[in-house]
């Protein structure tokens, strides 16, 4: 479509003096190039200011300081951090909540979306319908109108109860019982396993088919063919999700927020970390010491970013080093 | 993480195979299906229809709920309900304070305007990043990926706090105004990656026709970015549409709520008295999701395959 507009003219022919020229012209140039950079970045830099770093910044300041909107804030140093561990047993509990709901829902939905990631690879026909299926679920998952439907399917009188009716089972308010509540929001993150696994299947398609045929060949089995070449070939891409997956679970909020009624019940099993900054900070407005738990969050998850970095060494196999 | 996020020639055009050497048919949805279920893997068709079947079977029987009478809800598990009606829909419109038209206004000029923010404020900056030379380049980009990790949790108390001072609590300017400031940095990303494909000798041979790069960007950089273009623009639509928490904490006044905080409004106020309209306003709430979701498919599948986004 340009190819009009490429074609060089014949020298002589350009109204433009040549290009080649001074050096006070070239920085001329270059920093009018600069100049139209920074105007392309300007709406990006305001931004960057105003809503993310200059709001970073305040909430660590915020974070050493008693502050209610209204009034000044108040200097208190590390208060607010030794309160959280010292002196308020729902933010140990909404941390002890968030590992399990992390540490088990993450690895769980990576495994689901691997290994039906591996079964659509493996040349079923029909796959863009199993994907769309299965990834539908990551798209509705965070929805208000979804945490709905998971409180009447995991209620008393919900879906779950009468499919184990059928078989005899009574069961229970699986959302108002201590013991299951957290798991109902757990299977919630499980079921949008869908987005991991459409990451994976992008993944798997980088893999040669010609390393397979020669394991075969070989007389290698399928289950070796998957720790030896599946596994080791995927792995930058597992690590990717493993991050990705982590850090999107420590911010679930709306789920568990809808599900729990906007307070953590019943008695706090699902109150999340989030959920916690949320009600410290704009119900009660402890705007300070919300910060400070803000800034808690951003360091485990920084943490465990890091420690993944560390670890990847050992596992993650980059072939292309 | 980046070594992948080239847009590979769509592996649907034609009977081509993909990169395994796997046949993808090119056909109707139901010559697919009929032909899949011809093939010789029968019981890995049946078990992943089987599986798909139950994974969406909570949101089908939401769908059928909500066109149920309300007290067959519970009566009836199956999908197909004995008889129609469409009170549900009707009892659930007019359920709060102002009807349910209302609310999806709101969170449609919410979405329409953050989709336009997003797709102005993004491929500006990502035109700089992928096409320019400037002091501080490699800082200011490490900056833009970094904020992506940022969680949302950690900036909102103040951000809060300077749109109270600001007069702009319970307004829309909080949900709009900083997506014309690009604080999605997700999508910066995403489209720096897509223009740094783009050949660059079509700006070379602009530049000789005398064009700068304003007319580079909107003439050149633009137009070969549709697919960029749209991911964004679909995911900033699911995004915005689904979102909850800053909605929840920007908008306190019921004239200014959407969708996602009316419904948990009714909820709450209805308790579990209601479900048939709960599911009903439910189901017409994913409406628009579903529709940008079959539209956009090919475009979402590439977007979530290159950069993760959810």
């Amino acid at each position: 479509m340009t190819d009009t507009q490429v074609r060089p003219r014949p020298p002589g022919a350009t109204d433009r003096p040549p290009v080649a020229d001074t050096k006070g012209a070239l920085r001329k140039r270059r920093r009018k190039e600069y100049l139209t950079a920074y105007l392309f970045l300007l709406p990006w830099f305001v931004g960057l200011i105003a809503i993310t770093a200059g709001p970073l910044l305040t909430s660590l300041y915020l974070s050493f300081t008693d502050y209610s909107l209204i009034g000044d804030s108040q200097w208190v140093g590390f208060d607010n951090y030794t309160r959280m561990f010292q002196d308020d047993p729902r933010f140990i509990k909404a941390l002890t909540n968030t590992a399990i709901y992390v540490f088990v829902s993450v690895p769980l939905q990576l495994a689901f979306a691997l290994a039906l990631a591996m079964v659509l690879d493996r040349g079923v026909s029909g796959l863009p319908i199993y994907r769309s299926v299965y990834y539908l679920p990551s798209l509705l998952g965070s929805s208000v109108a979804i945490a709905i439907l998971w409180r009447q399917i995991f209620g008393a009188d919900g879906l779950v109860n009468e499919f184990l009716g059928i078989f005899g089972i009574e069961g229970m308010g699986w959302v108002s019982h201590p013991d299951t509540a957290l798991g109902t929001l757990i299977i919630l993150n499980v079921w949008t396993f869908g987005s991991p696994m459409v990451i994976f299947l992008a993944g798997l398609r980088q893999i040669p088919t010609s390393y397979y045929e020669a394991a075969s060949l070989d007389g290698a089995s399928k289950a070796r063919q998957f720790f030896s070449i599946t596994l080791p070939l995927l792995s930058p891409i597992i690590f990717f999700n493993l991050i990705l997956q982590l850090i999107n679970a420590f911010q679930s909020f709306t789920q568990a927020f809808v599900i729990s009624g906007g307070n953590g019940s019943p008695a706090d099993s699902t109150l999340l970390y989030t959920m916690h900054v949320y009600q410290k900070g704009f119900n009660s407005f402890e705007m300070g010491y919300a910060s400070a738990m803000a800034w808690v969050l951003v360091l485990i998850i920084a943490a465990l970013t890091g420690v993944n970095f560390l670890m990847s060494k050992y596992w993650v196999f980059y072939s292309d080093k | 993480m980046t070594n992948n996020v080239k847009p590979r020639p769509d592996a649907r055009a034609g009977a081509a195979r993909d990169g395994n050497g796997h046949p993808e048919l090119n056909d109707t949805l139901f010559a697919r299906v009929l032909k899949a279920l011809a093939g010789k893997r029968i019981l890995t068709h049946i078990l992943l229809i089987a599986f798909g079947f139950v994974m969406l079977y909570p949101v089908l029987w939401m769908i059928s709920s909500s066109l149920k009478p309300e007290e067959l809800i519970f009566r009836e598990p199956g999908l197909w309900p004995s008889s129609f009606t469409f009170d549900n829909f009707s009892n659930g419109w007019d359920a709060l304070r102002y009807p349910f038209s209302h609310y999806f206004l709101n969170s449609a000029i919410i979405t329409g305007f953050s989709i336009v923010g997003n797709l102005v404020a993004c491929s500006l900056a990502a035109y700089a990043f992928a096409r320019l030379e400037f002091p501080f380049k490699k800082i200011f980009f490490a900056l833009m990926l970094g904020s992506i990790m940022l969680p949302l949790h950690v900036v909102i108390v103040p951000q809060y706090i300077l749109f109270s001072d600001l007069g702009w609590i319970n307004t829309f300017y909080p949900l709009i105004v900083p997506k014309f400031l690009a604080t999605d940095a997700f999508f910066i990303f995403l489209m720096v990656q897509f223009i740094r494909t783009l050949p660059r000798e079509l700006d070379e041979a602009a530049v000789i026709d005398g064009a700068g790069h304003w007319r580079i960007f909107t003439r050149i950089i633009l137009p070969l970015s549709t697919p960029a273009l749209a991911t964004t623009a679909i995911f900033t639509f699911i995004w915005t549409w689904n979102d909850f928490l800053s909605q929840l904490i920007f908008l306190t006044n019921p004239d200014k709520f959407t969708v996602p905080v009316a419904l948990r409004t009714f909820l709450d106020s209805s308790g579990e008295s209601s479900w048939g309209p709960m599911f009903a306003i439910s189901v017409l709430s994913l409406g628009p999701i579903f529709g940008f979701f079959l539209a956009g498919q090919k475009y979402l599948v590439r977007g979530i395959a290159t950069t993760g986004l959810k």
